[in-house]
């Protein structure tokens, strides 16, 4: 088990390698420099030793494998750099703004499966019935209809109709006063939590489908044991298992969809952090919330890639998975 | 288990129909297909101009207007054409959704059959950077693209594209690797078939199913992250029609005109709709194992 855990942590090393790769190449792929960009119309007004000396303060005038060792060992402590717009340290806004952006996932994620394990459950037992059929068509919903639209439709609705405006206000933290701050953030998590019920919804109908007709399940059923028993002990258990792989697929999505819920419902979280570092040509603040959010969906997949392998008895510890 | 798993045997003997032939008889392939053409032909409309007012033309006089004879589904904040704008916003969707799955399709295929067929190093190599960019959620892969390219109607066709190329060179590697070790692979080989010629002729065909499959997801979810880079300001640009643009600048007007933001927003969840209820038949009909087995 440790030789395990171990091989699937190294693995994932190259890969989070590559991903700082990628995200300091992009920053260096804009064209022009970082300068020009950041500075725009203004940047025509620089003399050449203005110029030089902020490429000094950038690093710029290193070579470029020399500027990603600076970066990337200085990532590693923490450093991530200064936010040009906001004055502050990258690490500090990020750590500012991402347990907004956590406690939305989480939400979300609770609500998506206390709605789509159930729903899922009942649509199988029940298959083919109305119930089923209402279960398919709002797995459906979900699937087709994005963030955004299902939250503009939600404000809509409140507002019309209850004269309720849920962005409306400052913020508030959960620590500060728990009430309004879930008040705040419970139709955002709804927002983000429909799409997430949904592919839960479909997964966890299908796959109980395809347990409910294995042997076992038969053999449970002429034991005599009641059909709830035969469902929660038996089949409920074995169904679970590419749910909770689902759940680590979709956290990506999740991830995403929080740049555009937190846009929406104007929660200061990350997603928003870095949408409007990206308009306003913040580009060390973009770089280093990129690398913050890749590194974090990484480690969630690498958590869900263990606790995969801890559930299902079927994958073995010591042979890796090709 | 029911009963199209009982009319199996029966149907094995007679020659199957074409695989058009039977999406046509598959439910939600039909209803996707409609969907689809209906999509399509909107896009074209737009694209010859013929929509029932100029998409950006403003009627100073006729603003917030709701549906009515002279404007079929209302007007906006500056007096355009509601429809006419949903027509053009189809036509710039559906140009961001085929470019961009084709050229993922066009590079995604090659590299993961390319991947595939060599093996090797090759396919190390090719993977583990595939690795890389699958290691991003895909909306925050698009916005690093559109960071470096700045925001505008191609350059999202360009970053829906990075994104979808990974996805497909692993849907055309899987099914290359079963079939490299086939035995008309090794016969065609044989007979002194050149590599080229194997790929094409033998390797190619036989990973088409699954490709077409995904190139109908991959359409539904280039039309949604369209719709939401440009929700987000950072995909197509104003004053261009765009259906999430459109949802996106008439939000704070929803409550005094609802038309607004209901017609944009049926209009993306039906096109998605139909996109992947497409996907799901022709999986139906191309794939042979889920033939008998439709409970999903």
């Amino acid at each position: 088990m440790r030789r395990y855990l171990i091989q699937r942590v190294l693995a994932f090393l190259p890969i989070l390698i590559g991903v700082s790769l990628l995200v300091f190449m992009a920053i260096r792929l804009i064209p022009g420099d970082v300068i020009t960009a950041t500075l725009g119309t203004e940047a025509g007004m620089l003399t050449d030793t203005q110029r030089e000396s902020l490429r000094r303060y950038y690093g710029l005038d290193r070579p470029v494998s020399e500027q990603y060792v600076n970066w990337i060992t200085r990532a590693v402590v923490g450093d991530l750099g200064i936010s040009t717009r906001h004055g502050k340290p990258v690490t500090e806004l990020i750590a500012e703004r991402f347990p907004v952006t956590l406690q939305l996932a989480l939400m979300a994620v609770t609500l998506g499966l206390l709605v789509g394990v159930p729903l899922g459950i009942i649509a199988a037992v029940r298959y083919n019935s109305i119930l089923d059929l209402l279960v398919r068509l709002l797995a459906l919903a979900g699937l087709v209809m994005p963030g955004f639209l299902v939250g503009t439709l939600i404000i809509f609705v409140l507002s019309t109709v209850f004269g309720f405006l849920p962005n409306a206000g400052n913020f508030a933290r959960f620590n500060e006063n728990p009430g309004l701050n879930l008040q705040q953030m419970i139709f955002p998590a709804i927002t983000l939590g429909f799409a997430f019920s949904a592919s839960i919804m479909r997964m966890t109908r299908s796959s109980m489908l395809e347990v409910l007709g294995e042997d076992y399940v038969r053999t449970a059923r002429s034991k005599g044991l009641r059909e709830r028993q035969v469902v929660t002990r038996h089949a409920l258990r074995n169904a679970l298992i590419p749910v909770v792989t689902l759940v680590g697929v979709e956290m990506g999505y999740l991830l995403g969809g929080t740049f555009i819920i937190e846009t929406l419902f104007s929660l200061p979280g990350l997603g928003r952090l870095l949408i409007n570092a990206i308009s306003q040509r913040d580009y060390a603040l973009v770089q280093g919330a990129t690398l913050f959010i890749a590194f974090t969906f990484v480690l969630i997949n690498l958590v869900i890639d263990l606790l995969y392998a801890a559930v299902d008895p079927r994958i073995s510890y010591e042979r890796n998975r090709a | 288990m029911n009963a199209t798993a009982l009319s199996l045997p029966t149907e094995a003997p007679t020659r199957r129909p074409g695989a058009f032939r039977r999406l046509l008889t598959n439910l939600s392939g039909m209803v996707g297909l409609l969907l689809v053409a209906c999509y399509l032909l909107f896009g074209l409309l737009g694209a010859l101009g013929a929509t029932p007012y100029p998409p950006n033309e403003q009627h100073a006089r006729d603003r917030l207007q709701p549906p009515s004879a002279a404007y079929l589904l209302g007007t906006d904040l500056f007096g355009r054409d509601l429809a006419s704008r949903l027509i053009a916003g189809a036509t710039n969707s559906l140009r961001v959704a085929v470019t961009s799955v084709a050229l993922a399709g066009l590079a995604g295929t090659l590299l993961g059959i390319v991947a595939g067929f060599a093996g090797g190093w090759v396919d190390t190599l090719l993977m583990r950077v595939m690795d890389v960019f699958f290691a991003f959620p895909t909306l925050l892969l698009a916005l690093v693209v559109v960071t470096v390219l700045g925001p505008g109607l191609e350059n999202a066709i360009i970053a829906i594209a990075i994104v979808y190329t990974p996805i497909f060179a692993r849907v055309a590697r899987a099914p290359v690797l079963a079939v490299k070790q086939m035995e008309f692979v090794t016969a065609a080989r044989c007979i002194g078939s050149s590599a080229i010629r194997v790929l094409l002729r033998h390797v190619l065909p036989n990973t088409l199913a699954p490709l077409i499959v995904q190139i109908s997801l991959a359409l539904s979810w280039s039309l949604l992250t369209e719709a939401g880079l440009s929700f987000l300001g950072l995909g197509t640009v104003p004053p261009m029609a765009s259906w999430g643009v459109m949802l996106n600048e008439h939000r704070a007007l929803a409550e005094n005109a609802p038309w607004l933001i209901i017609y944009p927003g049926l209009a993306i969840a039906l096109a998605v709709l139909g996109f992947n209820l497409l996907g799901d038949g022709l999986r139906d009909v191309l794939d042979p194992r889920v033939q008998g087995r439709r409970g999903r």
